[in-house]
C-alpha cells in the first residue's frame, strides 16, 4: 500500500476519516476533535467547516457556503479554508 | 470544594483531567528490559474486577476524561477486555489499545472493533526479527506483530507503531520509519526510553550516545518533511541529553491520571517510585474526589511549591519544573528541579553518567519479570 499526501484543491471533496471524531465536549462547552493521542479544539468557524466535510461537497462549495453566511469575499474564505484543511490533511486527519 | 454528586460541572471541568492511562494488568508475555511498569509489579490476584473497571469508566466519563489508553502489561491478557472497552465506549471516551500484539487473534480484534475501539498502538522492538525477539524476551513475537498490523489496517483502524529507542536499535531509525510506513501506520512513536524503574536498572546496557540521539533527531526532521500527510512521527530524546526538561504529564495533576491494575490512582505511571506519597484506590472513593482531593495529586499541583531555580525561572509555566520522579530519584526530593534541566545543579552529573555509560560494553539484560516474593497486600 502506498499512501500519498492529500493536497487540498478547490475540487477536493474532504471528509474526516472514521477514526477522527468531532464532538461536543459538554463539560467544557466546546467542540473537540478526537484522534489517536491527540485532542484538537477547533474554533467555532472551523467546526462549521468541518461539519460540511461530508465527502460529497467540494472545498469550492463549502467556501461558497461560508462566504455567503459570513458575507465575506470568496477568495479570502477559500484561501483560509484550504489552509486549515491542508493542515489537517498533513496531520493525517482528513481524507477525500 | 467540589464533591461527588455536585452538579457544578463548569467549575469541575476547568480542572478536569482529559486522559486516563488504564493499566488493566501487569501481566505481559513480553519482558522488555525497559518496561515502564514499576519494579514491584502488581499480581493478578489483586486486579480490579470487570465491575470495578466499568464503574471507573463511567466515573471517568462524567469527570471529563476524553481519551483512554487501555494498557498494561498486556491488556489483552484480560479475558474481560471486551466488557471493559464497552464501558469506556459507553462513557463516550476515545479508546486506544496499547498492545504487544502477540496474543490477539483476528476474531478477537474484530470483536473489539465492533464494540467501538478507536485506535491500536502496537509496540515494535526492532525491525530485525531476531533482535526484536531478543529485546522483548519472547520468541516469535515479531511475526505476530506484523500480522496484527495487517489486521488493524484491514479492519479500517488507525495504527500507531511504537518503537521505544535505545542503544540496541538507535542505529536503525531509518529502517524503523520505513517499516512503519510499509505497515500502513498513521503514526510512529520513536520516543527514546527514559531511565526509570526497569530501564534505570538496565541503563548501562541501554543508553545510547549523545551523537546517536542527535543523529536520530536529524533523521526524524527529514522524514517528517518527506512523509507529510502520510505518517506523523513523535520523537522524544532521553532526558539525560536534554537541555530543558519535558513538561511531564503536562503538569502534575493537571490533565492526566493513571490507574494501576489494583486500582491505585496515580498522577503518572511512575509516581509510585516517589517514596512517601500515598495513593487512593478507586475501590474506596469516587474518581472525582480522588482527582480533586487526593494528597498525592495536590502535593505537586501547580508551580507554587517549586524552589529555585524553578521559582524564578521564566519557563516555570511551560515545563512545570519537569519530572517529579526524576527529581526524586536524583535529588532525593520530588519538589526539586528535574535534573534534566540545565539549570539544575545535578544536570552535569546526569550528562556525565550518560556519556560514560553509553560507552561501556553492554551487559546481559535484566528482563522485566514478577519477583518471587509475593507483594504484601494492603
Amino acid at each position: 500500500m502506498t499512501k500519498t499526501r492529500l493536497i487540498v484543491e478547490t475540487d477536493t471533496t474532504p471528509a474526516l476519516p472514521r477514526f477522527v471524531k468531532l464532538r461536543h465536549d459538554k463539560g467544557r462547552d466546546r467542540w473537540i476533535m478526537l484522534a489517536p493521542e491527540r485532542i484538537l479544539t477547533p474554533d467555532p468557524i472551523a467546526v462549521e467547516v468541518l461539519n460540511l466535510c461530508d465527502g460529497e461537497k467540494s472545498v469550492g462549495e463549502i467556501s461558497n457556503h461560508m462566504a455567503e453566511i459570513y458575507n465575506a469575499p470568496i477568495d479570502v474564505i477559500e484561501k483560509d479554508i484550504k489552509a486549515m484543511l491542508q493542515d489537517l490533511a498533513d496531520k493525517g486527519f482528513l481524507i477525500s | 470544594m467540589i464533591e461527588a454528586g455536585d452538579n457544578n460541572s463548569a467549575d469541575l471541568c476547568a480542572v478536569a483531567p482529559m486522559g486516563l492511562l488504564a493499566e488493566l494488568t501487569h501481566r505481559c508475555p513480553l519482558q522488555c528490559p525497559y518496561c515502564s511498569n514499576p519494579m514491584e509489579l502488581e499480581r493478578s490476584s489483586g486486579e480490579l474486577s470487570t465491575e470495578d473497571w466499568a464503574r471507573v469508566f463511567k466515573e471517568a466519563g462524567e469527570l471529563g476524561i476524553l481519551q483512554t489508553h487501555l494498557s498494561g502489561g498486556e491488556p489483552t491478557v484480560r479475558k474481560d477486555l471486551e466488557e471493559i472497552l464497552k464501558a469506556a465506549v459507553d462513557a463516550g471516551i476515545y479508546t486506544n489499545l496499547i498492545t504487544a500484539g502477540v496474543l490477539l487473534s483476528r476474531e478477537r480484534l474484530e470483536g473489539l472493533v465492533d464494540i467501538g475501539l478507536d485506535h491500536v498502538q502496537l509496540s515494535v522492538q526492532h525491525v530485525d526479527a531476531k533482535l526484536a525477539d531478543k529485546i522483548a524476551g519472547f520468541k516469535g513475537g515479531y511475526s505476530k506483530k506484523v500480522e496484527l498490523a495487517k489486521w488493524v489496517k484491514e479492519l479500517g483502524l488507525p495504527l500507531t507503531v511504537n518503537s521505544p529507542m535505545h542503544r540496541h536499535n538507535v542505529e536503525y531509525l531509518e529502517e524503523i520509519i520505513e517499516f512503519a510506513v510499509k505497515l500502513g501506520a498513521e503514526r510512529l512513536e520513536v520516543a527514546h526510553i527514559q531511565y526509570y524503574g526497569w530501564a534505570f536498572e538496565n541503563r548501562h546496557t541501554l543508553i545510547p550516545t549523545k551523537e546517536q540521539v542527535y543523529r536520530n533527531a536529524d533523521t526524524v526532521d527529514e522524514a517528517r518533511e518527506r512523509l507529510k500527510g502520510i505518517m506523523s512521527i513523535d520523537f522524544v530524546v532521553p532526558d539525560y541529553y536534554a537541555v530543558r526538561p519535558k513538561p511531564c504529564m503536562g503538569g502534575w495533576g493537571s490533565s492526566f491520571m493513571t490507574i494501576s491494575p489494583t486500582g491505585k490512582v496515580l498522577p503518572c505511571h511512575a509516581a509510585a517510585s516517589i517514596k512517601g506519597l500515598e495513593f487512593e484506590n478507586v475501590k474506596d472513593r469516587h474518581l472525582r474526589d480522588i482527582w480533586l482531593h487526593s494528597s498525592s495529586f495536590n502535593k505537586y499541583r501547580g508551580t507554587d511549591y517549586l524552589p529555585d531555580p524553578c521559582k524564578s525561572c521564566e519557563f516555570r509555566e511551560i515545563d512545570f519544573g519537569g519530572c517529579r520522579c526524576q527529581a526524586f530519584m536524583f535529588t532525593g526530593d520530588a519538589k526539586n528541579t528535574d535534573p534534566a534541566c540545565s539549570k539544575s545543579s545535578f544536570h552535569k552529573d546526569l550528562l556525565e553518567i550518560a556519556e560514560r555509560e553509553s560507552k561501556l560494553e553492554p551487559k546481559e539484560f535484566l528482563y522485566r519479570k514478577f519477583t518471587k516474593q509475593p507483594q504484601p497486600t494492603k
